[in-house]
């Protein structure tokens, strides 16, 4: 894979060299889980989605030669920051992609600004890398817990579920997925009544899911991720738990999630993302070329990561430089605008704002195909989708 | 709906019964592993990945070849338990000279090839299986809702574990396994080939192990981590019984599944611990486990 | 109950019995040092300093293993606590780097007091399985306890300034630093093994029963080693997070402990200078195949099987066969 690529980027170098002024060569890495609970969802995908906006910005007609290289993070911290500063001490990278999981993402964020790099963060959820742990480098594209709190949360109390009970996995990020969305159902006026706390990673949840049952609460929140979170859906669904007149809502929940529960399962599910494939016929289309290289349909994740892609090099071909510094305040400065989460703007702590959405999933005979998995219940607008700027506490912001 | 007030009994006791759903897939694990301890010597750490190959291969009957879960059922140890025989023919009867740590290390390298080629080539977030029809809904029990398919789990692994002692402890085949677990060389002069019992007695316990695998399926995703998560502590659910002891580690995986249960209402994040807090104390008040003979 | 009664069957070239250092020894310390000091001007300091806290945590482990004849699989209870230590005092109450990895260092040692007096009680497969049972109860403490901070673990550690003077933000500096530590502990462990101690420890290793009746009190030499052997693993992790400037849960996770046998594993249990070998073929691999994803998982499974059939003396074990002289 990288060796291809090299090879490809100095066989592109020779052949332009002579033609176009090819005077910035860029090096991309797309840092994600490509062997663990979350490669499904970022992994390849990202890769692609990263080549894909690469083949569309056609950077070798605009005098800038850009090279892709990935990498395995498996999800640790420790791996995360080892392979970001090799990449940026060793390899050339100018920016680092994706990056999912919050604890990955903050490490990356901390080393790309001590090295004075790029690192456009997709897959990461903490609304921290955009809040208190914010830096002048980094810029956080599709999602955080504070809009998927913000997204679930309020349209299920404004839904009618009123009353809650959260299924939390024993880690930060779903205790901070909890704060958030407690923090949310109670100012829009609904009322938490309970929360069990499971060991990460979990296999069984039924204990769980029948202290969940039996609290009496009207929405069963579940501050999970990834395998945990399609376990417990699936269990509940075991139990009961929506024939009994509860509703679930899940707070991190990707459209690979639901494929795999399969409709049968998680129909009637509430869910917030940033991006589906079916929204309109610009995602349609980009979505069916995603679909052909990569055998599925994109996540919001992977269409973060194109999107991101796609608006660095609009940066540096304006600037002709890839100047970190430069480049960082040429893209805050710019409206962003690309096929997938429309018109926007990074903000100045680095925020990227789009709309929400709050989708619920479809029964099995309202699904028309293998992906129809969504029905749009209401798109949260984008100034109203993320935290506002002068609430999370970033020092950029004064 | 129950007030909860505290905790009121009507709650534990769905509690406990859940408890047991747990210890039912603990038992067959824990006694596959003892079986294997028993008589080979050797610690399977690929136990956990065999639980997975059982829960992969039948999502693969039924979708590649349209074989339903009860066909599953009886066809899935087989084929595993198959592997099973291969891999001790090729690679693990070349250490039962050896100490006990290489087997480990070994079946661990193994547990890391199978989990890898089940990565690559079917993704982590978990292939589906339905519930068989047969055994869809569930009974409203008064003080839960109980699955009907939970209420087969325990019936089934029940069944198999009171078979597999029955066959180990009361029949001529278990005395022949018992006495070459004593001294392989005597057994074997007097005309038994222990070599080969040696061989499907490993075949065997992968085969429990496959077993519980498809059981699980319908419960949990079928994943290539599912057993990778459980095999810690399926061990200590062993070393806890004592390793070796069929009766041992039935009654040890079913009474940690219920003790697993507790915990989860009284401090549901230490779950995943209470296991290894138990495990210790056990080994330094009784070293060799709770129904072990002392070495 | 076991089908075999035959003991370990690895047998390595005696060592000499006397206390000097024998002369290719010397020579391969040497050889080792000139390579490290020229080694950060070609490679990567950061990849470097890797292998070296593996390598001693890898040693460490040895020490225990190979010529205590003890196999802890809890050994990341000690690498990573004495981490999460030693970050702490660094970032936290900012301490110098020197300072934070001493307190990383006595918190494994005292780490090892603790668990070690529960599992010398215990042999072979139980001492193996009392060691992990403590290993997880640390692992849950790490991610409960609030200074861990869960899965983020503690991030952003500073480097902070040798004895408040010399910085460490200079890889090169901070390399120089980590060499002089990681060979520090090296040598210490070979002192170890080769003083007395070291010799009554083999006899234990080698007969248990024979020693005791000897008048050893065999438990007091297993404690004591079991402490040392947790310092080290202490004083490799707390090292390494100072350079990663991260404390995670990785480095507590029973995995870790797996890493650490398996690098001992595959470079010659028993053997002075396996571990070094185990730990950079490892680590080597883990950096240069993490683009091939799930296949590295693969591989290392490949590796494990391949060492446990075909050279269970290890890379250095095997060496040392040849030359018919222990390394």
């Amino acid at each position: 894979m990288k060796k291809t690529n090299l090879l490809l980027a100095t066989l592109a170098a020779t052949l332009f060299a002579s033609t176009a002024f090819a005077d910035v060569a860029v090096k991309l890495g797309v840092l994600n889980d490509r062997s663990g609970v979350y490669s499904d969802i970022t992994g390849e995908g990202s890769v692609i989605a990263a080549q894909m906006a690469v083949e569309d910005f056609k950077p070798a007609e605009k005098g800038i030669n850009v090279e892709i290289v990935s990498a395995d993070h498996q999800n640790k911290p420790d791996i995360a920051s080892n392979i970001a500063r090799q990449w940026y001490d060793q390899d050339g990278v100018d920016v680092i992609l994706d990056v999912p999981t919050s604890s990955t993402a903050l490490a990356v964020s901390d080393i790309t600004r001590e090295k004075n790099k790029i690192f456009m963060n997709s897959g990461g959820g903490t609304s921290d890398l955009t809040g208190k742990a914010c830096s002048p480098n980094t810029v956080h594209w599709t999602y955080d817990t504070w809009q998927l709190a913000n997204g679930t949360g309020s349209a299920v109390v404004k839904d009618g579920g009123k009353k809650w009970f959260f299924v939390v996995a024993d880690y930060a990020f779903g205790q901070a997925l909890e704060r958030d969305t407690s923090e949310v159902v109670k100012a829009a006026g609904g009322e938490v009544v309970g929360s069990v706390r499971h060991p990460f990673p979990g296999t069984d949840f039924s204990s769980f899911l029948l202290q969940a049952q039996s609290s009496g609460a009207e929405v069963i929140g579940f501050a999970n991720a990834g395998g945990d979170t399609i376990n417990s859906i699936k269990q509940a669904a075991e139990f009961g738990i929506v024939q009994g007149g509860q509703k679930l809502a899940g707070l991190l929940v990707f459209i690979n999630d639901i494929k795999s529960l399969g409709l049968e399962t998680a129909q009637g599910l509430y869910l917030s993302e940033t991006f589906y494939w079916d929204l309109n016929d610009q995602t349609r289309e980009w979505s069916a070329r995603f679909e052909e290289k990569a055998g599925k349909k994109p996540n919001m994740v992977q269409a973060g990561v194109y999107a991101s892609v796609l608006h660095y090099l609009k940066a540096v071909d304006e600037l002709d430089s890839k100047d970190a510094t430069q480049v960082m305040a040429k893209m805050k400065e710019m409206p962003t605008d690309d096929p997938l989460f429309g018109k926007g703007e990074i903000r100045k702590d680095g925020r990227k704002i789009h709309p929400a959405y709050l989708f619920r999933v479809k029964s099995p005979d309202q699904s028309k195909g293998e992906w129809d998995l969504y029905e749009l219940v209401s798109t949260i607008p984008a100034e109203e989708a993320f935290r506002p700027l002068d609430q999370g506490g970033c020092s950029l912001v004064q | 709906m129950i007030d909860l007030l505290g905790i009121p009994p009507q709650a534990l006791f769905g509690q406990l019964l859940l408890g047991l759903i747990n210890g039912a897939f603990y038992a067959i694990l824990s006694l596959g592993l003892a079986i294997i301890f028993g008589l080979l010597n050797i610690i399977n750490f690929a136990h956990g990945a065999q639980y997975m190959l059982g829960a992969l291969v039948s999502w693969m009957l039924l979708n590649y070849l349209g074989i339903n879960y009860w066909w599953a059922l009886l066809l899935v140890p087989i084929i595993v338990g198959f592997t099973g025989v291969v891999l001790e023919r090729v690679l693990i009867s070349r250490l039962y000279h050896l100490d006990h740590l290489y087997g480990l290390l070994l079946t661990f390298g193994l547990a890391l090839i199978i989990q890898g080629f089940a990565r690559n080539y079917y993704g982590i977030s978990g292939l589906p299986y339905t519930i068989p029809s047969q055994l869809a809904g569930g009974q409203n029990l008064g003080f839960m809702f109980l699955p009907n398919y939970r209420g087969w789990v325990v019936v089934a692994s029940l069944a198999v574990c009171i078979t597999t002692w029955f066959v180990i402890e009361k029949t001529k085949l278990g005395a022949y396994l018992r006495a070459a677990t004593e001294n392989p060389s005597l057994v074997g002069a007097f005309g038994i080939n222990v070599p080969r019992m040696i061989t499907l007695t490993y075949g065997f316990g992968v085969a429990l192990a496959a077993f519980a695998g498809v059981l699980a399926a319908p419960i949990y995703s079928v994943n290539p981590n599912m057993g990778a998560d459980l095999i810690i502590v399926v061990f200590a659910v062993v070393v806890i019984g004592g390793m070796g002891s069929i009766l041992g580690s039935i009654l040890t995986g079913f009474g940690l599944g219920l003790v697993e249960g507790l915990t989860r209402v009284f401090y549901p994040e230490g779950s995943a611990v209470v296991i290894f807090v138990i495990m210790a104390l056990v080994l330094l008040v009784k070293p060799a486990g709770l129904f072990g003979r002392t070495a | 109950m076991s089908v075999v009664a035959e003991p370990n069957t690895m047998r390595l070239p005696e060592e000499r019995t006397t206390g000097a250092m024998p002369g290719y020894h010397i020579a391969i310390f040497a050889l080792l040092l000139g390579l490290a000091l020229i080694a950060p001007f070609f490679l990567y300091p950061v990849f470097l300093m890797k292998v070296m806290c593996f390598a001693l945590f890898a040693c460490a482990l040895n020490l225990l293993l190979g010529f205590g004849g003890l196999l802890s699989f809890g050994h990341a209870a000690f690498f990573g606590g004495a981490a999460y230590v030693s970050a702490h005092a660094a970032k936290v109450w900012g301490l110098t780097p020197e300072v934070a990895i001493i307190l990383g260092t006595l918190s494994g040692a005292l780490l090892g007091l603790v668990i070690g007096s529960f599992a010398i009680r215990r042999q072979g497969i139980y001492f193996a399985m009392v060691t992990l049972a403590f290993a997880q109860m640390v692992y849950f403490a790490a991610l409960q306890m609030p200074f861990t901070g869960g899965e983020d673990g503690i991030q952003n550690v500073p480097r902070g300034d040798l004895f408040g003077v010399i910085s460490l933000n200079s890889d090169m500096s901070l390399y120089f630093m980590v060499l002089a530590i990681v060979f520090g502990g090296l040598l210490a462990i070979y002192r170890i093994i080769h003083s007395p101690f070291g010799q009554v420890l083999k006899a234990i290793r080698e007969n248990e029963p024979r020693a005791i009746s000897l008048g050893y009190r065999v438990n007091n030499y297993k404690l004591t080693v079991f402490v040392l052997s947790a310092a080290l693993a202490g004083l490799a992790g707390a090292t390494k997070a100072i350079v990663f400037q991260l404390a995670s849960l990785t480095d507590v996770h029973w995995s870790m402990s797996g890493e650490a046998v398996l690098m001992t594993l595959i470079g010659g249990m028993g053997t002075v200078f396996g571990p070094l070998v185990g730990a950079a073929i490892i680590v080597t691999m883990q950096n240069y195949l993490a683009s091939l994803g799930a296949w590295v998982t693969i591989i290392q499974g490949f590796i494990f099987v391949i060492a446990v059939l075909l050279f269970r003396e290890g890379v250095v074990g095997l060496i040392a066969k040849r030359l018919r002289r222990p390394l």
